[in-house]
This record gives structure tokens, C-alpha cells and sequence, in this order.
């Protein structure tokens, strides 16, 4: 059980330890502070976006133990100790990932502003199955809505990962 | 036309793209600045209610609290979007108009602490009767939502073209259909933010805005400061759909709290208070008439609609006038009469969505054409390639038309969707449906009166050659925008795109674009680009001429190389030929800008719906129906555009697929809905309906060959165009499925359930009706008989 401390107006905070894209980072959190928030207000991992703290958008997808979760459903405090994968964790050493370059090169992108969520639903999809079907593809991003792409190159760009082309022929 | 081009035409990754991938992109929500505070506004909880009184002073007390602003605080200047009707307040004064309406702000140490405050503030209300219907705001006796506003008529449009009564008496056919189109929102995944701060007399504010030179000129207007005291940035941003085109409130809010507590402040809606603001589309009552000859050809038409304006004008003039302007567009008829009401009621105002105005009438018009086509056992196909447009016309409300390929697109989707071989075969359930549609490529006028150019570009070449960089006000909100000007610009240069920088849509360094609406910029700030991409090619060539000894108007530069057009070996880098400008003449610079010309007729709204080029296209759908449950299953969708030169072929789709994907949410899915409060029910994403992955059918989208003669390269518009079919294809999909017509949107799956219900009790009642007949009938034969008595044998009848 995280530390708490209390303090002079009575409000108890959660001493917490998040490991972050493999960095161990203690905070102070409420009792009731969603994960989105901390991970944004005190780490400045600002990719993991806001899009409704309703879990409706998935824009704030992030890999908790490597499954994918809506950070605005979870409570900092139910993070403690656990291994959170962020889209900066997703890069190594500035070198994209396989999922973010083919996405980039099938137009999979607009906005951006799901992008950071797809990204890692469509990354934990591949990781456990790494020839999915279409209608598999669809099902693992269902939870992240896109409101400029009608998803069609992002489903392309999913598949063509995971066939390992990650450029489509019309490039 | 010549096609050798080095860099458009090109599906080449998007400028954007490793930041977005990486989560490296920054959004106005995610800058933070030292010693920032968090802004929240108070809102009515009322849909139409007189303020009694505001008081503020516990929520001031509040440890964390810095500062509480309500209407005293504020500038009392009305504004909004549409100049013709500023009826907007920063804050509500006297009362509030909709569950929504802005009363109150507070600035705060952090979030929660906004949430507290706001709870603190005591608003008293006297709740007054509220206009929630539209149908009946006219109404004599309905609520006043404005006085100065009799019956509630916010905009009243009277138009006739040619002499419609005369064509409809001559019509072989007449017919009139009545449809009602819902509310829907654009629901862009990012929400609504804005970071306010003052350096000395100067405001500086990073908005998700569609239009940084529009907020500049209102926001400056409002605090009654000069242009150049006002900055507006524009970081990445989330989408718009028309939804962030105009001043939320939360920049006029964040602006005074910031210069009350000289710190910078985050003002930002949560995805309820996105619903609550809405300006998204309006609700529209649509009754079309038609008269035809007995080929089909339209001999004229008459609009009749009524518009649920909300509670503000926002940008609902331009709306209403584009309801009925683009009506005549994609079909050729001379004789047009248009009639619109659009009224104020106690709900959110609407205003621009993807499409303006135009999607809902098109869905009437296209679902109403079906039924004329049904009536005269026309082909839908057919009825629609007898009557389009042809290039080089002019519409009768004087919009000139230059590149039309609707009739191609037709023919093109034909063939696509299988739809002769389709519209003989479907099995009873399933159902296929065409729709076409047509768009601005930008608006003609500005949304203010002015004799600004609607876009400019300058490019700076850098000291070595080795980069250049773009700056445009115009903004990439998802679109590409950044992408496509970049390419434009490498290719006018004769450089590479790969080396192509932008700083777009900041009001301070770039040059003014009016911005992202009205599908404008790949063929506006792309006229810019164009124009400043030339510039450089002009004085790199000039330079190299000098460099080469040979005359510049036998050079010509492309993809990074300058070469003799008519000697071989004859080539510089543009590199070396840039740096050499630089050490001589100073900083390489082109410049460009665009204004269109004098466009349209002079009667009243006439300059709604003109530009410089219009682009068409075609749709079909295939549905499949559960006749037990209503339930739509979409089996595919056929997409064909005239949108003139495609420089990004993939982005290009990507609109598309995004334009049909908007449209068939709209067309079953979407709609917000109200209680009889006025309050919004489903102000969540999950139950406004918004489609996921799983939901979406295949799409197969492809373009004609087109080239709009005023275009840079020959563009035209896709991305709003695209939208416009999209209701009005599933309409007339599903009727040819069911054989009975829904005259609602959303199409939804109840809705197709109880048409399909009511078909079967007319069906039933109308065969008991038979059987009673033939029963009657036998009844009376029988009773014949027996009153005539037995029947005589005759032993030979011969």
C-alpha cells in the first residue's frame, strides 16, 4: 500500500511510484487523480491526450502490464508499481516503431489527436497476435474513435505492419 | 497541360507525421507556461432565465482562487461570427438563453479548484418559458428568446430565379416532399482550449482555431486594440469540422483573467461543455417541390425550409443562404424559388459544419429526386445523368461553373458499384442507393466586410540552400494542409519537398489566410504558395543565369537542379545557386497572394455560395435490411470525385474516407438530442453515437480526371464536398431496399423499423380490405342469384 500523507486542510495524498517507459517516477497523488492527469500535470508526458475522461475516445490509450487501458479509468493509484507503456515509450532511441513509420506512410494519421492511442492499441494487438484478421484490426481500435480518417488507412496501415510493408505501393 | 511534375501528384508522407506518431505534437491543451493558471466559465443550468443577481464572493474566498469575472468585468460589446447579427456577450447580463450560456468565470491555482469555485458562485434565476421546439418558434405566443427579434425570426430569405410557376404549370410532373434533417455536432476529438497572457499591452493567445486571423480581428475588436497587439497561435490541433471556426468565449474569458491576475491562463471545455457549445449543424424542416417533363429533366424547383438557428446567429446567416444557394449547383435547372426561415430557440446556436448548410438540403433534393425518378420509372442513375450540370454553365443564382465532371463521376460509380447488374438482382432486404453532391472550393467573399487578399504565402530560402521554409497563415487542422502548401511550394520552386519547413498560422509571423473553412486552402493559400514558389524560381534562375553565362529563359529548375533547357552538361544545385543569391543580392524570398475575382450576382445574398471553382461527385451505397429489427448493415460504398489536380493522392482519399465517414454517422447515427429542459441527453461520445472501426463498411473511393482552369495546377475541393451525397445516397439506399421512404434523419434503425412495420399494416389492412371486397362481392352475387331465382338449363345452348 502507497505511503499517505495528510495535509493541514485534512487532504490525503499517495506517495506513488510509476515505471514509465522503463523509468521509475515517484509522485504525490489524491486519492482520486486519474492516470491521464498525472502522467500529463506532473510528468509532462503530454502524448497520452484528453478527449472526454469518459473512456468513450480512447485518445488517452496507454499499455498498463502491456494491455491497453483508457488512462482516464484509471486511478493513479491503482498504477503503483505497475509498468505503463506511453507513446514516448513507444520510439527506442529515436527510431520509430514499425506501426508508427507504416502509419505515417499509409496516411494513417490527420489530426493526430487519437494517433498517440491508436498507435498502442493497434502496437498491443500485434504484440499478442501478430497476424490479425481485418475484422480483428477493427475490434482492437474500436475503443479509440477517429473522426477524420473513417479509419480506413489506419486499418491498411495495421495490416501492412503486420505484413511488414510499411509502405504502401502507391508511395 | 503539362504532367512532368516532380513533387504533386505524389502520395508523399505527411510534413506532420513523426510528430504525431511519437506524441511529440503539442496541442493548445498540452503547453503549459511558467506560473499558468486554469480557467473554467459558469454556465446556465437554464434554458431561459432572467439573472436576478451574481454573487461571487465566496467562490473569491476560496484559498486558490485568483480571480472571479462575470459581465461587470467584461467588455459590454456585442459580438459573433456573422456581422450582419452580433447578438453574442462575452457574459450574460440580463438573461441567459440556453443550458449552456456563459455567466461567470473563475482562474485557479489548478483544475479542481476551478470545479469548487464555480459551485460557489450564487446565481439567482427568475426560469422563464423557453423556445425548444422550432418547428413552432414562430409561433404567435412562443417565448421571445431575443426581443429585438419578433417571432423569434433570426434570418428570412426570399429568392426567385426565372418564373417557377410558370415551368411548374407546364410540368408533366409536379411533386412535393416534406424531410426534417436532425442536429448534429462536429465532435472533433480534441476539445476546445485557449491559453491567454498579456506582455505589456500585448495579448497573446494559443487557440485551437480554425481561423487565427478571425479571432485575431474579433478578439481585437472586442478589447478595442489594434491588429498588432493581438497574437493569435495556432498549435496543433485536434480536427474542427467546421466546430472551431469562431471565438468560443473561452478566449475572451481567458484574456480578461489573464490581464486581472497578470499570470497566463488555460481556459478549456470538457467534452460536455463541447456539446453545450455546439455550433454545429442545424435542424432544418425541408419541403421541395418539383416539376419535371416526362423525360425527367427538371424544369424547376421550389425550397421551402425552416432552420433551428439555437440561441445565436454564430455563423447561421451564411448557413441558411448556403442551404438553398448550392441547391442548383450540381443539376441544371433554370427556374428556382427558395424560402427560408431560420429562427432563434433556447438551445445551443449552430452553425458551420463540414458541408455548410448544404448536406441536409441535398439529402432532401436527392431522397425527393428518387421518388420523381420512382413515379416516372426512371432509373435513379439515369434521372441524375439527364440532368447534370455541364461544364462552362452558369447556375440561375449566377454562380459561374467552370470544370464539371458530375456527369463523369455518374457514369465512373455506375461501373464501380456493379449498379445495373445490382439494381436487377438485389435480394428482397437489400437495397442500393446513388446520391451526388457539389462544393465550394473557399468562399468568394470573407466572412467580414474587406479588401484583404483571403490568402498570402512568403518562403525564405535558407542562407545555404539547404532548407526553405513556407509561412502561411493558413491552418492544417488534420487535413494536410501543411503537407499539400509544402509540396505546392517545392514544386513552383523547383525543390525538393523533402526539404521543405513550415510555420504556419501565427498571426505575427505569417501572412494573413483567412484559414481552414469553406474547403478553401489547397486552392487559395495554394494560389499563394504558388505564386511565392515562382518568385524564388525566378531569381534562383536569374542568378544561375549569371553563374552559367546562358539566358534565364533557357533555364528552368526542378527537383533541386537548374539546367540549360537546351544544352546538355549545362546544371547548378539549387544549393549552390541559393547560397550565392544570399552572398550578393541578400535573403532569397518569394512572395504570393491570392484574392479571387468579383464573384456572383447583385440581389440580396448573393455573394453566399460563390467561388471560384465548385467541385462534384457521386455516390453509391449498398445496404442490407433486418426487417425484424430495422437494423442497416452498409455493404459497401462507392465514392467518385471531380476535385481537379490531386497533389497528395493518399491525403486526398483520406478526406474522403473521413467526409463519408462524418456523413454516414449523420445519415443513421448521430443526432443530439434534448429534454424538455432544454438540456442536452447525450453529451458524451458514446452516446451521440460517433462510429468506431467496426462500424464502418468498406469504402472504395477514386477520383476523374479533371483541371479547374483557375486553379494552381488545376485544383478544386474535396474535403466538405465529399459529405454532401453521403446522407441523401443512404436515403435513397435504404428506400430501395424496403420500398418505403423515411423522411427523417437520423435514418435510424427504429425509425426503418416502424416504416417497415406501418408498410406491413398498410399491406395487411389494405388486403383485408381486398378480402372484404371480394366478400362483399361474392355476398351480393349470391343474394342476385337468389332474388333471380333458379338458373334455366337449356339442353343446347347453340
Amino acid at each position: 500500500m502507497a505511503q499517505a500523507i495528510t495535509d493541514k486542510d485534512g487532504v490525503k495524498r499517495y506517495l506513488i511510484t510509476l515505471n514509465v517507459n522503463g523509468d521509475a517516477h515517484t509522485v504525490l497523488v489524491k486519492g482520486n487523480a486519474i492516470l491521464t492527469n498525472v502522467l500529463r500535470e506532473q510528468l509532462d508526458l503530454t502524448g497520452t491526450k484528453k478527449g472526454c475522461e469518459l473512456g468513450d475516445c480512447g485518445s488517452c490509450t496507454v499499455l498498463l502490464d502491456g494491455k491497453p487501458v483508457d488512462s482516464c479509468l484509471v486511478l493513479a493509484i491503482e498504477a503503483d508499481g505497475r509498468e505503463i507503456t506511453t507513446i514516448e515509450g513507444v520510439a527506442e532511441n529515436g527510431r520509430l516503431d514499425a506501426i508508427q513509420e507504416s502509419m505515417i506512410n499509409h496516411a494513417a494519421v490527420q489530426c493526430g489527436y487519437c494517433t498517440p492511442g491508436m498507435v498502442l492499441s493497434a502496437k498491443a494487438l500485434l504484440t499478442r497476435n501478430p497476424n490479425p484478421s481485418e475484422q480483428e484490426v477493427r475490434e482492437a481500435i474500436s475503443g479509440n474513435l477517429c473522426r477524420c480518417t473513417g479509419y480506413v488507412h489506419i486499418v491498411e496501415a495495421v495490416l501492412a505492419t503486420a505484413q511488414g510493408r510499411l509502405t504502401p505501393d502507391d508511395h | 497541360m503539362s504532367d512532368n511534375h516532380k513533387v504533386i501528384g505524389r502520395s508523399v508522407p505527411r510534413i506532420d507525421g513523426p510528430e504525431k506518431v511519437t506524441g511529440g505534437a503539442k496541442y493548445t491543451g498540452d503547453l503549459k507556461f511558467p506560473n499558468m493558471l486554469y480557467g473554467k466559465i459558469l454556465t446556465s443550468p437554464h434554458a431561459h432565465a432572467r439573472i436576478i443577481s451574481i454573487d461571487t464572493s465566496e467562490a473569491e474566498r476560496l484559498p486558490g482562487v485568483k480571480a472571479v469575472i462575470t459581465h461587470k468585468d467584461v467588455p459590454t460589446l456585442k459580438y459573433g461570427l456573422s456581422p450582419a447579427r452580433w447578438d453574442e456577450s462575452i457574459f450574460c447580463s440580463d438573461k441567459v438563453r440556453f443550458v449552456g450560456d456563459k455567466v461567470a468565470a473563475v482562474a485557479c491555482l489548478d483544475e479542481d479548484t476551478c470545479y469548487r469555485a464555480l459551485k460557489l458562485i450564487k446565481v439567482e434565476y427568475e426560469v422563464l418559458p423557453a423556445a425548444l421546439d422550432f418547428l413552432h418558434a414562430m409561433d404567435e405566443g412562443q417565448p421571445q428568446v431575443h426581443e429585438e427579434y419578433a417571432r423569434n425570426i433570426n434570418t428570412e430569405i426570399h429568392q426567385e430565379f426565372g418564373d417557377v410557376e410558370k415551368a411548374l404549370a407546364e410540368a408533366h410532373h409536379v411533386r412535393t416532399d416534406t424531410f426534417v434533417g436532425q442536429r448534429t455536432y462536429q465532435s472533433p476529438i480534441e476539445p476546445h482550449s485557449a491559453i491567454s497572457m498579456w506582455d505589456g499591452g500585448k495579448l497573446t493567445i494559443y487557440s485551437s482555431t480554425q481561423s487565427p486571423h478571425y479571432f485575431q480581428h474579433y478578439i481585437a475588436r472586442e478589447f478595442d486594440m489594434p491588429m498588432g497587439d493581438v497574437r493569435i497561435i495556432k498549435p496543433y490541433l485536434g480536427g474542427g469540422f467546421g466546430g472551431k471556426l469562431e471565438p468560443t468565449g473561452l478566449e475572451f474569458a481567458g484574456a480578461v483573467l489573464a490581464r486581472l491576475t497578470g499570470r497566463p491562463v488555460r481556459t478549456f471545455y470538457d467534452r460536455a461543455e463541447m456539446f453545450a457549445h455546439n455550433r454545429g449543424r442545424h435542424a432544418q424542416y425541408m419541403e421541395i417541390t418539383t416539376g419535371v417533363d416526362k423525360n425527367g429533366k427538371i424544369l424547376a424547383a421550389k425550397a421551402n425550409f425552416l432552420m433551428d438557428g439555437g440561441a445565436y446567429t454564430s455563423l447561421g446567416i451564411a448557413s441558411a443562404y448556403y442551404a438553398g444557394a448550392l441547391l442548383p449547383l450540381t443539376y441544371e435547372f433554370d427556374n428556382y424559388q427558395f424560402d427560408m426561415f431560420r429562427v432563434y430557440t433556447n438551445l445551443p446556436a449552430c452553425g458551420a459544419q463540414r458541408g455548410h448548410g448544404a448536406p441536409q438540403p441535398k439529402y432532401a433534393f436527392e431522397s425527393h429526386l428518387d421518388n420523381v425518378a420512382a413515379d416516372l420509372g426512371i432509373d435513379p442513375m439515369d434521372i441524375r445523368i439527364i440532368n447534370a450540370r455541364r461544364p462552362d454553365t452558369v447556375t440561375p443564382n449566377d454562380f459561374r461553373v467552370n470544370s464539371c465532371k458530375i456527369k463523369e463521376c455518374l457514369e465512373r460509380v455506375r461501373v464501380m458499384s456493379g449498379w445495373d447488374e445490382k439494381k436487377k438482382n438485389l435480394p428482397r432486404g437489400r437495397g442500393i442507393g446513388v446520391a451526388t453532391g457539389s462544393f465550394v472550393t473557399g468562399a468568394g467573399y470573407p466572412i467580414y466586410r474587406t479588401d484583404l487578399p483571403h490568402a498570402a504565402a512568403f518562403i525564405k530560402v535558407c542562407e545555404d540552400g539547404t532548407a526553405a521554409t513556407l509561412y502561411t497563415g493558413s491552418v492544417d487542422i488534420g487535413q494536410g494542409s501543411d503537407t499539400v502548401l509544402c509540396q505546392m511550394a517545392a514544386e513552383a520552386m523547383g525543390y525538393r519537398y523533402e526539404q521543405m519547413k513550415i510555420v504556419a498560422a501565427d498571426t505575427e509571423i505569417t501572412p494573413l489566410d483567412f484559414g481552414a473553412y469553406a474547403s478553401r486552402q489547397t486552392y487559395m493559400s495554394g494560389a499563394a504558395v504558388k505564386q511565392a514558389g515562382e518568385e524564388v524560381k525566378r531569381q534562383i534562375l536569374e542568378m544561375a543565369s549569371s553563374m552559367l553565362g546562358l539566358p534565364a529563359d533557357d533555364l528552368d529548375c526542378a527537383d533541386g537542379m537548374i539546367f540549360s533547357k537546351s544544352r546538355n552538361g549545362k546544371s547548378l544545385s539549387f544549393e549552390e545557386v541559393a547560397r550565392k543569391h544570399f552572398v550578393l543580392r541578400g535573403p532569397l524570398l518569394g512572395r504570393g497572394s491570392y484574392t479571387p475575382p468579383k464573384l456572383g450576382g447583385s440581389f440580396k445574398g448573393a455573394a453566399v455560395g460563390t467561388s471560384p471553382a465548385y467541385s462534384f461527385g457521386a455516390q453509391v451505397g449498398e445496404v442490407a435490411i433486418d426487417e425484424e429489427t430495422g437494423e442497416i448493415s452498409v455493404v459497401g460504398i462507392w465514392d467518385v470525385h471531380d476535385c481537379g489536380k490531386v497533389i497528395n493522392p493518399r491525403l486526398l482519399h483520406g478526406q474522403v474516407h473521413g467526409a463519408l465517414y462524418m456523413g454516414m454517422g449523420e445519415a443513421v447515427w448521430e443526432e443530439v438530442l434534448f429534454d424538455d429542459k432544454g438540456r442536452i441527453k447525450n453529451a458524451e461520445l458514446a452516446n451521440y453515437r460517433l462510429l468506431t472501426a467496426v462500424d464502418m463498411p468498406p469504402i472504395t473511393s477514386e477520383v476523374v480526371d479533371s483541371y479547374e482552369p483557375t486553379g494552381p495546377w488545376g485544383v478544386k475541393e474535396v474535403g466538405e464536398g465529399a459529405t454532401n451525397p453521403t446522407l441523401g445516397m443512404f436515403s435513397n439506399a435504404i428506400f430501395d431496399a424496403m420500398g418505403v421512404r423515411v423522411n427523417s434523419l437520423p435514418l435510424s434503425y427504429e425509425k426503418v423499423w416502424r416504416a417497415l412495420k406501418e408498410k406491413r399494416e398498410r399491406e395487411e389492412d389494405a388486403r383485408r380490405e381486398e378480402d372484404a371486397r371480394r366478400e362483399a362481392h361474392d355476398r351480393r352475387a349470391d343474394a342476385q342469384r337468389e332474388a333471380d331465382g333458379p338458373t334455366p338449363i337449356y339442353a343446347n345452348p347453340i
